[in-house]
């Protein structure tokens, strides 16, 4: 049996009423108030792509043997780097072994499907024991447009494999039409876009059954054979007509999430079955679709393994743990969308030195530091002297993880000189609760949400960004927990 | 057999120019304002100096690398001269240098010179240290600034004490509020201007908790020494002569930053350098031998708690002591005579020679109005770098041939 053998799931913290956006900018766009309804999810401003797909991964992987997976692959159009594998850089956040394979798969948004039906071939084809597939978008939208409406950021990962099969893979199906509903040409900023009618009545409405049809066919199965259907649909209406068309209807049909985060791109299908793996139950069948230059469609079949995978945060708890982002110039900012003051001390960024960064990855992008084998002392970074006084042995350090481990805050400040997209900047030292310790940035969280002693989980982030040369440097950060009750 | 330094080196001569935003002149012009005064005072023919210190920390925006900038401003042809840089602790580094050349017997006189140009950078507080420290640090330091370092402490100092964020908050200002009172009788300060604990409590947040007051002054500036032996001091036919009594430094070795034992209260360096300078002075009792201090107030927070780390106060009896006025003008032991770096000002490679030339006053009776009744030994204080990994210095000043004890038992007999 070949199949999902664990899941997980990341949407930011930050949601921002959409209201708030109409109430903004409702004068230049008033028909925006027809997709008003609930929140968007927002990357916080040190998010992107990246970082999602790395607070997925690292949800996907909780309990299991990382050791073990053989590929990875990343899909998403938003990618930071157009020419360095950005796969690359989750495997070494999430200290993946050397030996895997690793590919970004993009371009469309049906690449998260795409990826999970290459995987499927690779497990069944036995050239790999188990593939991860995470997939998140952050995509650029101009201010006041549908599409900001509409899009919300996110992430899901999904491992796939042939032990403790949680949903087992029947079959796929895939269908290939240059559909251009948007596009992006190269170097642009934001996608160019077509009538919405044409992309609803022409795309999602013809192509969605087509491709479901078709699997229908290869399988030999109908839809009294499905439990339960997901497939993105942005538009409200739309996605209710496709069900009708599909002969499904109420419970059976996933729900878009369009209140809860809203659509987020090549992430949103398995965001959307990720969703639907946390409420199901052995023997439920998933027919999953994803959309964008024609379709993909899987067909699971959940088994009762599902019910020893243990508990993850995923998108229910993704979606609880939110915070939301009072103000839509602030959205605009972590953006980009506009241009505020920083002053000159924003100016000044060092090239990031690409022959350390490659001696130094393990430490920078894994946060691995070492463990004295004489005294058994943590610390951060490795060195060749070990920390402890009355040890100081010569090279005595073994790798040692430490973004998985219990930390708390010893000090803090919260600092309005230092440059900040989000002042102040909250920064301090983080003290591993084992040993160790580092200085740290805070996020998703506010000044007042800091004192010695809180406990903090790490959080794969941008650390700075060098446009002169266009470079994003990633680090780890801090966040309180609980620092907002779940579901305020 | 080591036997330190006590004794060995005489200044006899020192020149500071007036700190502050000195926008119409830059590094040279201040040097030559600090040595005019210098060598005038020295009484010696500036072609007997053979060696020079030079201390400048940013050396990018300032005066650029080498002692060039020293030996050319100054006409000093074909001397030795070296610069140093050492963080905050530069300007006693330079000193340093100067005191060791003489007391090997290598030269009879030496310069130590220190100078700071920070005004050319066209924003308030010191230039951004990202690019300063090491590139790899780049990669994953927060975008830490002065005042956001040593805020820190405050956050950790109340957690382990116990300690109120108001009383602390409290006892901060008083400290800063004490400076400005200082720095009034002081015309060569950046800062002259008397302030209230409710106005420092009340002042904008740089970095939480420290307030705009809580803060010193970003200042150009430049101060220098001359340094010679003992028996050449005598020949030039002084009578009181302030000698070196302990240089001593001491620098982290990344245990704060790295082992857990350090709780984030107190400087780690400063406690083992003062300890070491007390005993190559032959200080028993800090509290009671040290008459004057001027100590590394670039925060509040950072002067509150060194007063423990010098062992003067009791281990979380600083905040007591500060409201008690112990370190006050009229106190037990006056600190920040001239007004700190709170007031004076902060050329950071200028600062270290900036607080010798005080207590070089205070010692030669030479202070005007804000001369101390019979200064005891003075110690000087510098703290370079991050609570957590950090460049310590301090100097003991005081008159040939006698010790604090001396002094103690002088005053003592007076009616």
């Amino acid at each position: 049996m070949i199949g999902i053998t664990s899941y997980g799931g990341y949407i930011p913290k930050l949601r921002l009423d959409r209201m708030s956006i109409y109430r903004q900018m409702g004068w230049l766009a008033p028909a925006t108030v027809m997709l008003a309804q609930g929140e968007r999810s927002c990357c916080n401003y040190d998010e992107d792509s990246i970082t999602m797909a790395v607070a997925a991964a690292r949800d996907c992987l909780a309990g299991m043997d990382k050791r073990r997976v053989g590929a990875l692959y990343l899909c998403s159009t938003t990618l930071p780097f157009a020419d360095r594998q950005n796969a690359s850089i989750v495997k070494s956040a999430l200290n993946l072994p050397d030996e895997i394979e690793t590919g970004d798969m993009t371009s469309s948004q049906k690449a998260g499907t795409s990826a999970l039906l290459a995987a499927m071939a690779m497990v069944k084809g036995d050239l790999e024991k188990q593939v991860l597939v995470a997939a998140a978008d952050r995509r650029q939208t101009r201010s006041s447009s549908f599409y900001e409406m509409w899009f919300g950021d996110g992430a899901a990962a999904l491992l796939l494999g042939s032990e403790n099969v949680i949903a087992e893979f029947l079959g796929g199906h895939s269908i290939s039409h240059d559909f251009v509903d948007h596009y992006r040409g190269e170097g642009r900023r934001f996608d160019y876009t077509w009538e919405e009618r044409w992309v609803r009545d022409e795309g999602y409405s013809k192509f969605v059954p087509e491709v479901v049809a078709g699997l229908f066919k290869k399988l030999n199965i109908s839809i009294a054979d499905v439990d339960r259907v997901v497939y993105p649909c942005f538009f409200r209406a739309e996605h209710k007509k496709i069900a009708k068309r599909l002969g499904v209807s109420g419970k059976k049909v996933a729900d878009n999430l369009h209140e809860a985060c809203g659509d987020t791109g090549t992430a949103h299908p398995l965001v959307m079955l990720v969703a639907a793996l946390e409420r199901a139950e052995p023997g439920q069948r998933i027919l999953v679709v994803g959309f964008g230059q024609g379709c993909d469609a899987i067909y699971f079949k959940v088994t009762d393994a599902i019910e020893s995978l243990p508990q993850r945060i995923g998108i229910r708890g993704s979606l609880a743990k939110k915070k939301e982002l009072r103000s839509y110039p602030k959205f605009l900012q972590f953006r980009e969308l506009i241009q505020t003051e920083k002053g000159i001390r924003a100016e000044e960024t060092a090239q990031t030195s690409l022959s350390m960064l490659w001696r130094k990855h393990k430490m920078v992008l894994g946060l691995v530091g070492g463990k004295c084998t004489r005294c058994g002392t943590p610390q951060y970074p490795r060195q060749e002297i070990c920390v402890n006084p009355e040890c100081k042995a010569v090279r005595s350090l073994e790798d040692y993880e430490f973004a998985d481990r219990p930390a708390h805050v010893k000090m803090y400040t919260g600092d309005y000189l230092a440059f900040s997209v989000d002042p102040p900047a909250k920064y301090g030292l983080v003290q591993f609760d084992d040993g160790g310790r580092f200085f740290a940035d805070f996020t998703d969280c506010e000044l007042e949400d800091i004192f010695v002693g809180q406990p903090v989980s790490l959080s794969f982030r941008k650390r700075y960004a060098d446009r002169e040369r266009g470079f994003t440097g990633y680090f780890w950060k801090a966040v309180p927990y609980d620092s907002v009750p779940a579901g305020e | 057999m080591a036997t330190g330094i006590r004794d060995k080196v005489a200044i006899i001569g020192m020149g500071c120019t007036k700190f502050g935003e000195r926008w119409d002149v830059g590094a040279e012009e201040l040097m030559l304002e600090a040595f005019e005064e210098c060598i005038q005072d020295s009484g010696i023919d500036r072609r007997e100096i053979r060696a020079a210190w030079l201390s400048t920390c940013f050396d990018n925006i300032g005066v650029g690398k080498s002692a060039l900038p020293l030996s050319v401003t100054l006409r000093l042809p074909f001397i030795s001269a070296t610069r140093v840089e050492n963080f905050c602790a530069g300007g006693t580094e330079a000193f340093r240098g100067a005191v060791y050349a003489v007391a090997s017997g290598a030269y009879d006189v030496a310069l130590a010179m220190g100078v700071e140009k920070l005004k050319d950078i066209g924003y308030g507080g010191l230039p951004d240290f990202g690019a300063h420290l090491g590139a790899l640090s780049r990669l994953i330091q927060p975008n830490i600034t002065a005042p956001g370092a040593f805020a820190q402490l405050a956050s950790a100092y109340g957690a382990k004490h116990k300690i109120e964020a108001g009383d602390l908050k409290r006892a901060m200002a008083h400290v800063s509020v004490k400076s400005h009172a200082n720095g009034v009788l002081n015309p060569k300060a950046h800062l002259r201007k008397v302030i209230t604990e409710d106005q420092v409590m009340a002042a904008p947040i740089v970095a939480h908790p420290l307030g705009l007051f809580d803060c010193c002054g970003v200042s150009d500036g430049a101060a220098c020494a001359i340094v010679t032996t003992v028996e050449r001091a005598l020949d030039l036919g002084r009578k009181e002569i302030v000698s070196v009594k302990a240089l001593q430094l001491a620098l982290s070795s990344g245990e704060e930053m790295g082992f857990n034992d350090w709780d984030g209260d107190h400087f780690m360096t400063t406690s083992n350098c003062s300890t070491a300078a007390y005993q190559e002075a032959g200080i028993i009792d800090p509290r009671e031998e040290i008459g004057m201090l001027e100590l590394h107030d670039c925060f509040s927070i950072t002067e509150l708690v060194t007063y423990e780390d010098l062992h003067i106060s009791e281990r979380g009896g600083a905040v007591e002591d500060v409201m008690d006025g112990f370190f006050d003008r009229d106190g037990k032991i006056p600190c920040q005579i001239d007004g700190g770096l709170k007031c004076f000002g902060h050329p950071i490679g200028a600062s270290g020679l900036r607080m010798l030339y005080e207590m070089y006053l205070q010692l030669l009776g030479r202070a005007g109005s804000r001369q101390l009744d019979n200064p005891k030994y003075g110690l000087t204080h510098n703290l370079g770098g991050f609570p957590a990994m950090n460049v310590c210095s301090i100097a003991i000043v005081g008159r040939y041939g006698r010790t604090g004890r001396d002094h103690q038992a002088a005053r003592a007999a007076s009616p």
